[in-house]
């Protein structure tokens, strides 16, 4: 299939020769060491803790047990006693209820997960997310309601810096592999599509080398961002438009990130939850790497494992630097969404100082989804949320292209999140009052 | 390692590096040719033009914010751009005083008024412009010979008149054009004729007007969908009726149309966002020029023709939304 590529979408500065030609190493702890593992870490309802203090829990062990249908398991990254279930720091919601854990004994055996026939309960079981940063649990993802034709892995990780994907396409080409066959048959899907953006040559060539054992078809990708958005690659690569407010199931396309293959490809084939990921650790740190981290380590520690910081520290962002969230705190946990940590040092940080806008229209121009910031805003500063509404503010991915490429430094991708909070929270009033 | 010290923003968290005071700075450079083209030809009347109007700009600029007790912003250079483009506006020999209203005009009136930089509605040079041309007819259309710089700085100010003043004169006067030559290509080309100092060398302004398509601060929009919608009036009328127009290559190349094609009408503020929008605008300020330089009592239409499109901006821009990605049409 050609490539039909997406209107709109931004070229920044990639920087990722710091890590891209980094073998994945591991994160050891040590004995005494303390992990603090959030309850919720994807989208939907948080997990309800199984676990008590005290206890002694073993690595792989379920210690939150998933609480509704979008919902998902949390286990134990550690062997260790759990110390205490409090609250820990989160980038976006404050503090998040979590168990923290002391490591007392430093295994690499897992507790394997229950034995269940059924494809979407072992990934349940297996407490699988979404692990290109949206976190949404996979088993629901795993089970449309309708005929899927096509299944296409997301190996374009577009955003700047990160390289977790990458290195995991180079190193873990055949289980990636094996994970996406896994999905294709259980659910049936006619054809499996890779894309991968032209900047990975490397992964692309070894996805090229097995193309003899395994039926797939290999899309390179022109590297723009944000060509990982699940409907921008839908687009540039099987040319189907996802309708606004639709899941890509819709036009039967499903979308997985390569790290969820690899976990859905142990979770079958080993039983083994998911209990560590793959993170970059770059920006001013003295030796950027690509981590193999258990979830919970505290992200002061992944810096301090990378050589510590150069320089004084100014940022801290967990995930990219277009979409991720900038950190209050250094003790908040490395969790299944974490793909990055980006350091910023003083002098690396663009100037923020904003002015008028000047109707350049840049932003027109870069919004993936068709969308006018420029005169959106206006209404945004005005709270005029239902004109906001019409003119289609729901549709915003929040990839912050318009925000980047602002001559002016206007805030616009964070006008938008809001004001789509603010109209989601309207939404759901009326809906109740309706009641 | 330090602690709560953290600096928390929105995502995201790199931008890009050009910034408002690059992006006017550019348009400065762009206007660097025709700037040096109207020095060459008017001398020491350019350089005390483009002189005085900078000082008068960025006074009225810094004077009116440093009164109403808001940040000063000279260093955005949207000013000094005001500034320039309001002296390519003006005739080399205009008057301090009528430099000093026009500069007060366009910073005050035309922007600082609506609330400063990407608030006002109307190009500001353009507003000062059609002013001055309406409150002092005499002096805004007082044109004088040039004569390269090589040969004299303070040259005589000797009057000629323009091809499109010239040729609107014998067609309201005598009902056709009687003059066998009224302009050359080439001279219109590289600036050899009467006329506001910015508007005399073709050549120059579409320099300037590449090096910003290049550089991405415009896109070939506005001035491709003006050009070409200001051709398809003229030309079949001129083609039908010779005797009563000049010819469009003439007219392309004369009064401000290149320079309000790629500078005028390309301001971003007063200009739709939308390439589509944009298009329209564009086609708009073509059709206007063409309709007031061949039926109307001016003979040169760019200026009116831009600012009556930059009132139907914010209409252009509502009503042409475009589709979002994945928008239903109808349900």
């Amino acid at each position: 299939m050609p490539y039909f590529g997406f209107k709109g979408g931004i070229h920044p500065k990639y920087n990722k020769e710091k890590t891209s030609g980094k073998q994945i190493e591991k994160f050891n702890l040590n004995v005494g060491d303390e992990v603090v593992i959030p309850l919720i870490q994807h989208i939907g309802a948080p997990a309800e803790a199984v676990v008590k203090k005290k206890e002694t829990v073993k690595r792989g062990q379920l210690i939150g047990k998933s609480k509704g249908f979008v919902s998902s398991n949390i286990h134990s990254s550690v062997t260790g006693e759990v110390v205490n279930i409090e609250n820990a720091p989160h980038p976006i919601m404050g503090s998040v209820p979590s168990v923290r854990i002391k490591v007392t004994e430093i295994d690499d055996d897992f507790v394997p997960i229950d034995e269940v026939s059924k494809f979407q309960d072992k990934v349940l079981a297996a407490g699988i997310v979404g692990l290109g940063g949206a976190t949404f649990p996979s088993h629901v993802k795993l089970s449309p309601p309708k005929k899927i034709d096509y299944l296409i892995i997301n190996g374009a990780e577009c955003e700047p810096y990160l390289t977790c994907d990458h290195r995991l396409m180079v190193e873990k080409t055949a289980e990636i592999l094996k994970g996406a066959k896994l999905i294709q048959s259980e659910l049936e899907i006619e054809k499996l599509i890779i894309g991968i953006e032209k900047n990975k040559p490397d992964a692309i060539s070894a996805f090229e080398s097995l193309k003899g054992e395994y039926d797939f078809e290999l899309i390179p990708l022109e590297v723009k961002y944000p060509q990982g958005g699940e409907k921008q690659l839908i687009k540039a690569t099987v040319n189907r438009v996802v309708p606004e407010g639709k899941l890509p199931l819709e036009v039967g396309v499903i979308v997985h990130n390569v790290g969820t293959c690899l976990a859905v490809y142990e979770a079958c084939e080993m039983r083994k939850p998911l209990l560590e990921r793959v993170v970059t650790i770059t920006g001013a740190v003295k030796e950027p790497k690509n981590l193999l981290v258990p979830i919970g380590v505290p992200v002061g520690k992944l810096i301090e494992a990378c050589g510590g910081p150069l320089g004084n520290i100014k940022k801290i962002v967990m995930g990219g630097p277009m979409m991720g969230f900038a950190l209050f705190n250094l003790d908040t946990p490395v969790m299944k969404g974490t793909s990055g940590i980006i350091v910023y040092r003083d002098t690396d940080l663009p100037d923020l100082s904003m002015n008028n806008c000047i109707r350049c229209g840049r932003c027109v121009e870069a919004c993936p989804m068709g969308l006018v910031p420029a005169i959106m805003e206006q209404f945004s500063v005005n709270e005029m949320y239902e004109r906001l509404s019409e003119w289609h503010v729901l549709n915003c991915i929040e990839c912050g292209c318009c925000s980047y490429v602002c001559p002016s430094r206007r805030p616009l991708v964070g006008y938008f999140k809001t004001a789509k909070r603010e109209i989601m929270n309207m939404m759901r009033q009326k809906k109740d009052a309706a009641k | 390692m330090q602690q709560n010290k953290l600096f928390v923003t929105f995502s995201p968290h790199e931008r890009d590096d050009l910034k408002t005071d690059k992006i006017m700075l550019y348009v400065v450079y762009a206007l660097i040719p025709a700037m040096g083209v109207s020095i060459y030809y008017f001398g020491f009347y350019a350089i005390r033009t483009y002189l005085l109007t900078i000082i008068f700009t960025l006074f009225f600029e810094a004077a009116f914010q440093k009164i109403s007790k808001r940040k000063i912003t000279l260093h955005d250079n949207s000013a000094l751009v005001t500034a320039i483009l309001l002296a390519m506006n003006l005739p080399p020999s205009s008057p301090w005083w009528l430099i000093l209203v026009g500069s007060f005009i366009a910073i005050i009136v035309g922007k600082q008024v609506f609330g400063g930089l990407g608030q006002n509605p109307f190009n500001p040079a353009l507003v000062a412009r059609v002013f001055l041309l309406i409150s002092w007819p005499a002096q805004m259309t007082n044109w004088i010979k040039p004569v390269p710089i090589t040969q004299k700085f303070m040259i005589d100010a000797v009057s000629v008149a323009t091809p499109l003043g010239q040729s609107k004169t014998e067609v309201l006067t005598y009902g056709k054009i009687v003059s066998s030559e009224i302009a050359n290509v080439s001279n219109l080309f590289l600036g050899n004729v009467g006329g506001s100092l910015g508007e005399i060398s073709a050549i120059a302004i579409i320099l300037g007007g590449l090096f910003l398509l290049y550089k991405r601060i415009i896109s070939w929009h506005i001035p491709v969908s003006f050009i070409v919608a200001f051709l398809v009036i003229v030309v079949p009328y001129w083609l039908f009726t010779p005797e009563k127009t000049l010819n469009p290559v003439i007219h392309l190349f004369s009064g401000g149309l290149m320079l309000g094609a790629f500078f005028m009408a390309t301001d971003m503020v007063t200009s739709p966002v939308t390439k589509k929008g944009q298009i329209i605008f564009g086609i708009g300020c073509g059709i206007l020029t063409a309709v007031i330089r061949l039926f109307g009592g001016y003979p040169e239409g760019v200026s009116f023709a831009i600012l009556i499109m930059n009132a139907f901006v914010p209409l252009i821009d509502y009503y042409l939304r475009p589709k979002s990605f994945g928008e239903v049409t109808s349900a």
